[in-house]
């Protein structure tokens, strides 16, 4: 059993992504289907450069994917599927690297059955 | 670094970890099999474990709570299908409602966890895997889905007023 907790900075990244209007905007056009840089870049009064750097934002997070194709960078937001179990293995793994970490600090810290207990719990 | 490897399956919805710790192999089974050393690991640091029945035999059940920040208590349950002590142990992982019983629509995990010696220490292998792909979509969908949700229409909200 795996208990649900963003790291504050998932939290941070994700409100961050999503705090701007321009790039809900373009989060909203993905979902409807593939875009590309270019034709965002047509879409908002911008700078293709200006554009590129919100969707750099959107990838950071893991929100969309970019891929280039021939002079095109192909936008799309990330299948529903794929997300799900990276973000469920990822809560996995983080679980487990926060038992294993502590499983260490027990093997460190806490006496064994035939060691005296010394009072020292750091 | 205590953890040496990690690998992920996203088509077997799979989890493989390798963790060397500096104990012997029967050290590190005590930390398995006394369950008041065990539900110091277990949970997160937040969110600590206690666990009410534990019996690491085939066939066995194992019960636990976590309990949260604001005092709510999450249940938990482990079947033991293969013990070996002190080299393995495989268990499927479920939640359970707040009167302990199980709960057949959440998420099950089946985790086998190896112990051998590997220079001077102890060599942990656990291999992780969701039962279902629809279960594992709904322990997300729970989750990250819902904060993602909760943070757009808190943002939305603030926008619009």
């Amino acid at each position: 059993m795996v208990v649900h907790e963003l790291t504050d900075e998932a939290v941070d990244g994700l409100f961050h992504a999503l705090a701007d209007s321009t790039r809900r905007n373009i989060l909203h056009r993905c979902v409807q289907g593939e875009s590309s840089v270019s034709r965002l870049a047509d879409a908002y009064p911008m700078s293709f450069a200006a554009v590129q750097k919100h969707v750099a934002v959107l990838e950071r997070v893991g929100l969309i994917t970019k891929e280039r194709r021939g002079r095109e960078q192909l936008v799309r937001t990330v299948p529903d599927a794929v997300l799900r179990a990276r973000q469920a293995l990822d809560e996995l793994e983080q679980a487990w690297r926060g038992r294993v970490d502590a499983m260490a600090d027990l093997l460190a810290h806490v006496p064994t059955d035939d060691t005296p207990m010394e009072g020292t719990n750091p | 670094m205590t953890v040496t490897s990690v690998e992920k399956d996203f088509d077997t919805l799979s989890l493989h970890l390798v963790a060397d710790f500096a104990a012997p192999v029967e050290r590190v089974w005590q930390l398995w099999e006394d369950p008041r050393q065990l539900e110091r690991w277990w949970g997160p640091p937040t969110y600590p474990a206690t666990f009410e029945a534990h019996d690491l035999t085939p066939g066995a059940e194992v019960t636990y709570f976590m309990t949260s920040p604001e005092g709510e208590k999450y249940r938990g349950w482990w079947q033991i299908t293969s013990a070996n002590p002190p080299k393995s142990l495989e268990f499927i992982d479920g939640f359970a409602d707040a009167d302990g019983a199980k709960n057949p629509d959440m998420p099950l995990t089946t985790t086998r966890m190896e112990l051998a010696e590997h220079d001077g220490g102890t060599r942990m292998e656990l291999h992780s895997t969701f039962d279902s792909r629809e279960q594992m979509d709904q322990l997300v969908a729970m989750g990250m889905a819902e904060g993602i949700q909760q943070a757009v229409g808190q943002i939305d909200a603030i926008l619009a007023g």
